[in-house]
């Protein structure tokens, strides 16, 4: 496999600090620019290749298009105030911001969350790792010319948009999760219109597979491409399903169980071959992983009981000094958040800890070596990033 | 302007072809244009122009430039469910194509400088749609030191449309909106752009610090 | 954590320890000591995935503390090593060789806190910022309002109160911060 062992013989001589010894003038290699607004991105952030025929030599890739300097701005807001703009950080699956900081907050404060509001947090943060599964479905198939699974995807997600609009009011910011529970319990019947979102979404996932996965252009193109090495999962931080199409059972909700994630039975999918095609599939599976997971949730949620605990008039909410950190399983792996509180009553330090992060970034610069400049952006959606988590 | 250090491809440097012989670039001059916008007079007659306002309404290619959380709304618009193609609505992947500039969201200083090579490389007539208030006013970026607060400052802006995040049917209500000023003809931002090049370079340079492109690159 | 901790503190000299969960504990520790605690950490304990890496600005102190999360997979804990440095001027031996992931961090920190990391790789290329000219933002002494204020136009008509400071100034307020 020409990724795991780059044959460099006939590529630039490595220069004493490492580098690539690249001479632009000699007419043998062509820098090209992936982005920021180029079609084969996966959102605004750019990769500066330098090729030498169709083959890549060597990647870097270009963030901060989206920074907004959150870290900074939390310091000036009270904890309360952090809520409307933590959901911002990741834009196709926020939940996951408002759960980190919620907990974190409240294991910092020292406060008892209901039961309820735990398995109502459970069944958001399921939803909303389907959505951003159904994103990247459309887009890996849409980076390989498969542009109608990316309608579907998106038609699929929509109506998944349509519970969270019922749950929350919101469509895709959501702000549900507080710290100390949740803002309101489900609405009346919400239970039978979800099974009917997750029989359309089977529907729709049977589709995808009969149409994308047994695909021979699809197949050819991501069979045995674009692998990760098992021995770089350690160095490189590599989590989630990324980790896990290598056949590394990583997976938070089983390692480190959070939530009500112990109560539900499920094993963590893995995958072998840990190439492009594996990676798909691991997610689409997770998809149907999920769906199971909201039935059991259903099943066995109490509909009674408080969602919201005691907390202290939070306009004037001051929390001892400490430091934590939690973590969860987004679909793209480990999500955390680092919170350091000095007694006052703003955050002294926050740390978001995206798993894009090392995705986008080292592992991703050590993957595009080699490869064919037409598998660049199928090989940049199947690691499945999103810029905004990495700059914040 | 300050001098900056350029990226060593744009700089002037002699190169050897493949072939063996030699010849001098200097990028900037080589690759880009040193003419400045002009102003487009309208057609001769007024019908005539009322005709082409008519066509160009009905046939907006948004550039797919997904600059900020907005653009996650733009999937759903383009697709089954709201199928913003009934209105003559499409993507486009590139600047010459495209007539209509969708800012989606916060605007980073180093995106705007991105933001505006695409602008500038866009062909007339051109239409800038701000969507979210963070174009309009900064929104809840306003005390954010990487976000610009009103778009209007730097491009030319034709409609707003407000919320955070505005929904698809308000996009959809904005695109009808940006539609009837078209063929009224009061969308004018390139000459407004041609206009008043020196204002907007000045406010332009004012936040982008390391200006390493020529003034106006198209 | 405590046999962790106890273990360690045998082979090398530790700070305070705080065991903040079951599954999450902190250590601080002198600079010279890190680099072997972290080895021996990776290499005996078993806690081979290095999370993240971040600073935090102790204004008051003139010190930035540097945190090292690390975790086993397999003891399914986590392990944050503090470390404190002088905040002018700031340095640290970087850990690039250890955890190429590392390299991404240690460039976001040079750029947001001023934190040098000799012989990082690509340390000095703009990570996140382009044309950055003030102090590093996220040195507590950067005022992100007042650059926002200076630098881009305000539309006449919005209200902004400042988080930061509207609440203080209310009645209110039980601590008077
Ligand atoms: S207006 Fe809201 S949704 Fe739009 S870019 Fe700004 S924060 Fe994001």
């Amino acid at each position: 496999m020409a990724l795991l062992t780059p044959d460099r013989s006939q590529y630039p001589a490595l220069k004493p600090d490492g580098t690539l010894d690249i001479d632009l003038s000699s007419g043998k290699y062509l820098k090209l620019w992936q982005g920021p607004q180029h079609p084969g991105i996966t959102g605004n952030m750019s990769v500066e290749l330098t090729v030498c025929g169709d083959e890549v030599v060597e990647g870097k890739t270009h963030v901060g298009y989206l920074h907004r300097g959150f870290e900074k701005l939390m310091e000036r807001r009270t904890f309360i105030q952090c809520f409307p703009i933590v959901c911002r950080i990741c834009v196709p699956e926020p939940d996951f911001n408002e759960y980190c900081f919620a907990a974190a907050i409240e294991e910092l404060a020292g406060l008892e969350v209901p039961e309820r509001a735990h398995w109502i947090r459970t069944l958001i943060l399921e939803m909303g790792r389907i959505n951003s599964y159904l994103m990247y479905l459309g887009g890996q198939a849409g980076s390989l010319g498969l542009g109608v699974i990316g309608q579907w995807a998106t038609y699929a997600r929509d109506v998944m948009l349509d519970r969270f609009e019922e749950l929350t009011g919101g469509r895709i910011y959501h702000m549900f999760i507080l710290p100390g529970g949740v803002r309101d319990g489900l609405p009346e019947g919400f239970a039978s219109r979800m099974e009917a979102t997750l029989r359309e979404l089977e529907t729709v996932m049977a589709d995808i597979y009969d149409t994308m996965f047994c695909n021979a252009v699809f197949k050819r193109r991501t069979v045995g491409n674009g692998v990760i090495d098992r021995a770089w999962i350690d160095p490189y931080g590599v989590t989630g399903p990324n980790a896990r199409a290598a056949g590394v059972a990583k997976d938070l909700r089983k390692d480190k169980p959070y939530l009500v994630y112990p109560q539900l039975d499920f094993e963590p999918i893995i995958g072998t071959d840990s190439d492009m095609y594996t990676r798909a599939d691991v997610r689409r599976r997770d998809v149907l992983l999920s769906i199971d997971l909201i039935r059991q949730l259903f099943a066995k949620m109490p509909t009674q009981g408080a969602v919201m605990a005691e907390i202290p008039n939070v306009l004037h909410w001051t929390i001892p000094p400490g430091e934590t950190y939690i973590c969860g399983e987004c679909s793209r792996g480990e999500y955390g958040y680092y919170l350091v509180t000095d007694g006052s009553g703003y955050p002294r330090r926050v740390n978001v800890r995206g798993p894009s992060y090392t995705h986008a970034m080292a592992l991703l610069e050590r993957m595009i070596v080699n490869a064919n400049i037409a598998d660049v952006a199928a090989l940049m959606v199947s690691l499945h990033t999103y810029p905004p988590e990495i700059e914040r | 302007m300050t001098q900056i250090d350029m990226k060593p491809e744009l700089q002037p440097r002699r190169v050897t072809g493949p072939d063996g012989i030699e010849f001098d670039v200097e990028p900037l001059r080589d690759y880009y244009c040193p003419e400045l916008p002009k102003v487009e007079p309208p057609a001769y007659l007024r019908i005539v122009e009322d005709l082409f306002n008519w066509a160009r309404a009905e046939s907006l290619w948004i550039l797919g430039f997904g600059t900020g959380c907005g653009a996650i709304e733009m999937r759903p618009l383009m697709t089954p469910r709201f199928d913003a193609y009934r209105y003559g609505i499409q993507w486009r992947a590139t600047p010459r194509q495209a007539n209509l500039f969708v800012i989606s969201g916060y605007l980073s200083v180093k995106t705007l400088k991105r933001v505006i090579r695409s602008y500038e490389q866009m062909q007339n007539p051109k239409y800038v749609v701000g969507l979210g208030s963070c174009t309009i006013n900064g929104g809840m970026y306003w005390d954010s030191y990487n976000t610009i607060k009103r778009l209007d400052d730097y491009l030319p802006v034709d409609v707003y449309i407000a919320g955070c995040m505005p929904r698809p049917e308000s996009l959809l209500a904005g695109f009808e909106e940006l539609k009837r000023l078209i063929r009224q003809g009061k969308c004018e931002g390139g000459n407004l752009y041609a206009e008043n090049f020196d204002w907007y370079k000045a406010n332009q340079k004012r936040v982008i610090h390391d200006w390493d492109m020529p003034d106006y690159n198209w | 954590m405590r046999d962790l901790y106890d273990r360690l503190s045998a082979l090398f000299p530790l700070g305070t320890f705080t065991e903040q969960r079951p599954d999450l504990a902190f250590i601080s520790l002198e600079p010279a000591q890190l680099r072997s605690v972290l080895l021996h950490l990776r290499d005996r304990e078993g806690f081979t995935h290095l999370v993240l890496l971040t600073a935090v600005d102790w204004l008051e102190d003139g010190q930035f503390q540097l945190t090292y999360l690390l975790a086993n997979r397999a003891r399914a804990c986590d392990l944050g090593l503090r470390v404190r440095i002088d905040r002018d001027p700031a340095s640290m031996d970087s850990i690039h060789d250890l955890w190429p992931t590392a390299a991404t961090y240690q460039r976001e920190l040079r750029e947001m806190f001023g934190i040098d990391f000799p012989d990082s790789p690509r340390l000095q290329d703009d990570f996140i910022l382009e044309g950055w000219q003030e102090i590093p933002p996220y040195r507590r002494d950067f005022d992100t309002l007042r650059y926002a204020r200076e630098t881009f136009n305000e539309r006449p008509g919005r209200v902004s109160l400042d988080p930061a400071t509207h609440m203080r100034d209310q009645p209110l307020t039980p601590s008077g911060r």
